[in-house]
């Protein structure tokens, strides 16, 4: 029992979260050793002998650490048979999957460094070798687990061959793009990445994170991870920006965009800022037919955590309202040390077909889940 | 409400901690400089095994870039969203005003005085020449 002043979760069913579709899991690697089965004999050694370039400039850990050991974990979820949270699939059902009645798991795998790696090279052999480490690990062992592809996005070629090769198979529900990139991913030189994604059916993951090698803000470096937090909502608000302005969704209707882990209450206000000066400039980009708010209405997907909780909690009514509640996918972010708990993370009862829209059908749907 | 023994004094040092059931409920017990203090294993954020978590200090800044370290060794850090608590009353760092851990009243009890009752000594042998921390639940 614990004393609790104020807390309007305990009039609240908890039941409407079970058998939810978890658009957020992480899987971890036991040792960077289990992707080299993968590996062609020349990218084995070179990772064993060179190992990653990131466009970072840190090689040993994040630009900003987290509070908690093993970079940002939840304290509970080391497994006891050794190696990181995340690694061990067992504990991965017995802590999330098995205890909640998951549906299906969107695997997020932030692991191999593919994205942000130097060496294109390299970085398109890491994302092979990752998107086969992830079926063999998870995805066949454990069928509610889903893969999705990683790719290189400065190596064009083979990315576009990557997602050409896993179109089709029912293992990958979607390719991951990081949403901190060289460019903004709305620029013509990522335009045939995006097509090959739509014409394989694959909506493209944004999952926050990632390194251009740029500052983190606008504005520069931040001091701290706190302030770090925020700043993924603006590299979130810049990809929607460059996608809605550079036309991409008139030139690729059928391209779908989920943007993982970058909270939702934000999106809103971009779509109204967006509107009201494309009214004034439209004569800069004739090729938006219409206005950025129903392009963002059509081709954006949210994930939930972590959830805005503003301080009059009915407040998040209104603005699931306003983005749409068939729009909005429950996440955990598992195992990470801000993860939610189903349970708990709305802090106001949801009416039960929006409950049901987010904790289960909006995924389903997207990703035609069975 | 009853009194239960849970440990010996010895298996618990400064700085140290025990997790025990008590009649079904996980309670975390700790040390702090000789004096013990108890907790329920159970974050009111969302439900983590908050006795689990890092022992830390009190960090207070006056003024940015001013920092204190205080208190050492008085708080416990949840594994999951790192909220903070003291660990001798249960109050919340966060959110001091709207949340707290459920804390229990903690005794050291001589072996001699438990041997002869009520207590309810559920996991723990007593022996008369030692001492035992008793929780009352």
């Amino acid at each position: 029992m614990n004393v609790t002043l104020r807390d309007p979760r305990i009039e609240r069913p908890a039941q409407q979260h079970l058998g939810f579709v978890d658009c957020d899991v992480h899987p971890f690697f036991r040792t960077p050793a289990d992707f080299d089965p993968f590996l062609s004999a020349h990218w084995r050694e070179h990772r064993q002998s060179i190992g990653n370039r990131s466009r970072a400039g840190l090689a040993r850990t994040s630009m900003y650490p987290r509070m908690s050991p093993g970079n940002g974990m939840r304290g509970d979820s080391w497994p006891k048979t050794g190696g990181p949270p995340g690694s061990d699939l067992a504990m991965m059902r017995e802590q999330l999957l098995d205890l909640f009645d998951v549906k299906a798991g969107l695997l997020a795998p932030l692991v191999g460094g593919a994205a942000a790696e130097r060496n294109v090279e390299f970085g398109a052999a890491m994302a092979v070798a990752v998107n086969e480490w992830q079926c063999a690990a998870f995805c066949d062992p454990e069928p509610r687990l889903k893969g999705s592809v990683q790719i290189t996005l400065e190596h064009e070629q083979s990315a576009i061959a990557e997602i050409e090769a896993r179109a089709g198979d029912r293992r990958f529900c979607q390719v991951n793009i990081p949403p901190r990139g060289l460019e903004p991913l709305g620029r013509h030189r990522y335009r045939r990445i995006l097509a090959a994604c739509a014409a394989a059916g694959f909506p493209i993951s944004l999952h926050l994170g990632g390194t251009g090698g740029h500052p983190s803000t606008g504005g520069g470096w931040p001091s701290f991870y706190h302030e770090e937090h925020p700043s993924y909502v603006q590299s979130m608000e810049s990809l929607v920006v460059s996608l809605v302005c550079e036309g991409v969704f008139e030139e690729l209707p059928d391209l779908k965009v989920v943007m993982v882990e970058g909270g939702f209450a934000w999106l809103p206000s971009l779509a109204w800022r967006l509107d009201k000066h494309w009214k004034r400039l439209k004569a800069e980009a004739p090729s938006l037919k219409r206005a950025p708010s129903e392009y963002i209405r059509d081709h954006f997907w949210v994930t939930t955590q972590p959830m805005e909780e503003p301080e009059r909690a009915e407040d998040m009514l209104q603005t699931i309202e306003w983005i749409g509640p068939d729009r909005i996918m429950f996440s955990t972010d598992y195992p990470h040390w801000d993860q939610d708990d189903p349970r708990y993370a709305f802090k106001v009862r949801l009416p039960d077909d929006w409950a049901r829209m987010i904790y289960r059908e909006n995924a389903q749907a997207l990703y035609r889940l069975d | 409400m009853a009194k239960h023994i849970v440990a010996a004094v010895d298996e618990i040092p400064p700085g140290g901690r025990k997790i025990v059931t008590v009649r079904g409920r996980e309670i975390g017990v700790f040390n702090i400089d000789g004096a013990f203090h108890a907790l329920i294993n159970r974050c009111p954020h969302q439900g983590a095994v908050l006795c689990t978590g890092d022992i830390v200090s009190r960090l207070e800044a006056p003024l940015p870039g001013e920092y204190r370290l205080t208190r050492p060794g008085t708080m416990i850090r949840c594994p999951w969203h790192c909220w903070e608590f003291d660990i001798a009353t249960g109050q919340s760092w966060c959110e001091p005003d709207d949340v707290k851990a459920r804390s229990y009243s903690v005794a050291v009890e001589p072996g001699e005085r438990l041997a002869k009752g009520p207590f309810v000594a559920e996991t723990v042998v007593v022996s008369v020449e030692h001492d035992y921390v008793v929780v009352e639940v």
